[in-house]
């Protein structure tokens, strides 16, 4: 029962006075602030206290930069069903920011064909690419790796092969996702029809293989430390320096298991590369769609990896090639 | 409440949940396609039953005695009936009052107290350029519409207009003007499924001939010189390409395996005879927008036109009406012989071209080989007998030969083992009595397929056959 408030769930909350954690070595422009919070209800899936926060130039200015872009994608939406707040609530997931046609080419297109996308694009990169920033330079002021910059980094890749450097690549923005719910599900419908069903995509395949690994790994390795959490399982740390009982068990249970297992420390490795590597093969095969590959159906049949079947009904030949065919 | 109380209605409430995903009564399937390949057409008997209702045939009137005067030489102003009899003729006329003005009658057409012959009313030059019409698609479009054809119930079913019938859509969104563009896209509409896809697809595929193929046709980009590199379709068209799909996929009740494996859509030899049928259904669908709805335009009173000032135009949904054949396939014309008799005022122009679905022609013959060999076997010596056999009767074609090998082993040995085969088929035709003129060795794009047997083989094509 001394245990229960240290569990993932908190059934118990214990507070004492607010946790500021390590002095900063330098303090820079923008010193850390001193206020705190407690909430109950975010105690009950985590830390109840909130803060003492730190935002910072880059912060701040990602901030700032992430909600220009949120306003211009926003309002554009509401434009485009001349400002009418029901239809706005009604179509909110069919809206969207539509990156310029492709007869703009990489031109500048007129704000409202396209501009607009351009605009709410580098706003949103450059706010990300901020926040980024700020992770690295958090990380660095605490003395930590930059395993997080790393990780986040791997995401922007993803996010800037998308938007930025495929588009470029092919001489077109209109090869970028549009902003808005359904509409990007659209592109990516698209994008697959269009060059050739990306399932071929060794990449495509090899970041399915990295995200399906990254939840199996998180599914393991989640139960295992709420499996032993009763022994204290979930102080990692400390386990690693001090193996006790809880580490032990669930080493022996994958041992048992499957014949294998990860250490405390290692366990995290594999999570962290499986969950990095999933956008940065991700990104690999969009960018080499289009580019280097133009159907990835005829590229896997070209190396023996899609199968041939057999003729189901009679053969099909396409009616365009058949002697005095129509156009 | 005890908590064994508690956890099994938790589990009743869930196994509820999941039930509600599932449909009564089971549903029918049929295969399409090869197994494996999620070729598979879906149906539900309760649908089946309402759709057999909603496509029951109208009772046929009698047959008219297709002998004696023509309605032509009889009365004035028939132009495109002229070659019925004037019993057929009047068949005709109570047919269609029945099909299309049931409630208004003759005078839907003719104004009452003027001559029938007088063509005051608009309705009466539709209903006319409609006839021919319904003569050029039986005529013409069998590629499309096979021996069933069509008559005016096909799409009219006792309306009017008929029910599925589009215009051209204007942009949601403002064009003009510092924001408000929608690319005319992105607003949930029946034309477009619903989806975010855009919802005037109907206008460049239907009505203009946009181009449909999208996928490249070679692995690699063809061209890296011009920007964008290869085929020039865009993600955008792809998006136009998607939304006329949904609308076929709607209007035949039908799913993209009707018609195509999905893993590699643009592939003829993975697709089903329905894609061919489609395929010339797109072409008749034009030519009747462009042959004979847009040129009504002056015809037709505002009130019956689109907001954009367009005449109502035909599409997929106008004769399938949510079921894969019109009217569930019945034979509706052979009740009607006399709608065959209909003078064809505008042109031919398509050619007639037979044999959508058969095998291509000009394929020869294939010869299958055991993997690493090139040794012909039975089966191989009589396509080849047969190929020299067809040479023989056409002595102006030429045989092109080209030889396949599998991805068993090495890449280099393989491309050499695919011109092995075709040199030996090409000595087994000598020997079979071809001239050495008459043969061309053609090295295909990809020699090397997959690890199957149809990749071990030697391809026969004729030319000029």
């Amino acid at each position: 029962m001394a245990m229960e408030y240290q569990n993932l769930f908190t059934t118990v909350q214990v507070h004492g006075p607010a946790q500021l954690g390590t002095p900063l070595p330098s303090g820079g422009a923008w010193s850390r602030g001193n206020e705190t919070l407690i909430n109950r209800w975010l105690g009950k899936i985590g830390d109840a206290q909130i803060g003492p926060v730190y935002l910072g130039t880059t912060g701040l200015a990602s901030l700032l930069c992430g909600l220009l872009a949120f306003e211009i994608i926003g309002l554009n939406m509401w434009a485009s069903v001349n400002w009418s707040v029901m239809e706005f609530v009604r179509q909110l997931f069919w809206l969207g920011l539509e990156p310029p046609p492709p007869a703009y080419g990489l031109r500048i297109p007129p704000m409202n064909q396209g501009g607009w996308w351009i605009v709410a694009g580098f706003f949103l990169t450059l706010s990300l690419c901020l926040w980024w920033v700020r992770t690295y330079r958090r990380a660095r002021a605490l003395g930590m790796g930059l395993h997080i910059p790393i990780a986040f980094g791997a995401a922007i890749w993803l996010y800037l092969v998308l938007g930025f450097i495929r588009p470029l690549a092919m001489g077109s923005w209109s090869e970028a996702v549009p902003f808005g719910i359904f509409p990007h599900l659209d592109w990516t419908a698209a994008f697959s029809l269009r060059y050739g069903n990306l399932f071929y995509n060794p990449f495509h395949c090899l970041s399915i293989a990295f995200l399906y690994g990254s939840v199996l790994l998180f599914a393991m390795h989640g139960a295992t430390i709420l499996a032993v959490s009763r022994f204290g399982g979930e102080r990692e740390i400390e386990q690693i320096v001090d193996r006790g009982t809880a580490s032990e068990r669930a080493a022996l249970f994958w041992r048992w298991t499957m014949g294998f297992n990860a250490t405390m420390e290692s366990i995290h490795r594999w999570a962290w590369w499986f969950a990095i590597l999933t956008p940065i093969t991700g990104g690999i095969g969009i960018l080499l769609t289009g580019t280097v590959v133009d159907n990835w159906y005829l590229w896997a049949v070209k190396h023996g990896v899609a199968p041939m079947y057999p003729a189901f009904s009679v053969p099909v030949v396409d009616p365009s090639l058949l002697p005095g065919a129509m156009k | 409440m005890s908590r064994h109380i508690k956890l099994s209605l938790g589990v009743a409430f869930m196994a509820l949940a999941i039930l509600t995903g599932c449909e009564r009564p089971r549903p029918i399937s049929e295969q399409t396609g090869y197994r494996g390949t999620g070729m598979v057409e879906l149906a539900n008997k309760r649908d089946n039953v309402k759709l057999a209702a909603l496509n029951a045939l109208p009772e046929a009137t009698a047959k008219a005695d297709p002998n004696g005067p023509t309605a032509g030489s009889l009365y004035k102003n028939v132009q495109v009936l002229g070659n019925q009899s004037v019993g057929e003729f009047t068949r005709t006329m109570v047919n269609m009052t029945n099909w299309v003005a049931p409630t208004e009658g003759c005078n839907y057409c003719h104004k009452a107290g003027e001559d029938f012959s007088a063509d005051t009313l608009y309705t009466k030059v539709v209903a006319r350029k409609m006839l021919s019409m319904t003569g050029k698609i039986n005529a013409d479009w069998s590629t499309h519409v096979g021996a069933t054809g069509v008559t005016c119930y096909t799409c009219h079913r006792g309306n009017n207009i008929p029910k599925d019938i589009w215009f051209s859509a204007a942009d949601p969104g403002t064009v003009k003007g510092f924001t408000g563009w929608k690319y005319g896209q992105n607003t949930p509409v029946a034309a477009n499924g619903y989806s975010s896809l855009p919802l005037d697809s109907l206008s460049s595929y239907l009505a203009n001939d946009g181009q449909v193929r999208i996928q490249g046709t070679t692995a690699l980009p063809a061209n890296y010189a011009s920007p964008p590199m290869g085929n020039k379709a865009s993600i955008a068209n792809t998006e136009w390409n998607y939304s006329l799909m949904m609308h076929m996929s709607n209007s035949l009740g039908v799913n993209c395996t009707f018609c195509h494996n999905s893993r590699d859509f643009s592939n003829w030899s993975d697709s089903t005879p329905q894609r061919a049928t489609a395929w010339y259904g797109l072409r008749m669908v034009r030519d009747v927008n462009n042959g004979y709805m847009t040129p009504l335009e002056s015809t037709f009173p505002a009130h019956r036109k689109g907001p954009l000032g367009d005449v109502a135009k035909v599409g997929c949904a106008t004769c399938h009406q949510g079921v894969n054949k019109p009217l569930n396939g019945a034979q509706m014309l052979a009740d009607y012989p006399e709608l065959k008799k209909i003078g064809a005022t505008v042109a031919v122009t398509a050619p007639a071209v037979a044999g959508a679905v058969a095998a291509a022609p000009n394929v020869l013959g294939k010869i299958y080989f055991t993997t690493g060999k090139n040794d012909i076997d039975a089966a191989g010596k009589e396509a080849i007998a047969t190929a020299a056999k067809a040479l023989a009767a056409n002595a102006a074609a030429t045989i092109d030969i080209s030889g396949f090998a599998d991805s068993t082993g090495n890449q280099d040995q393989n491309m050499e083992l695919g011109k092995q085969r075709a040199l030996a088929v090409r000595d087994a035709l000598k020997a079979a009595g071809v001239a050495e003129a008459r043969i061309n060795m053609k090295k295909p794009e990809f020699v090397v397929g997959s690890a199957t047997a149809e990749s071990r083989r030697v391809d026969l094509v004729a030319v000029g056959m």
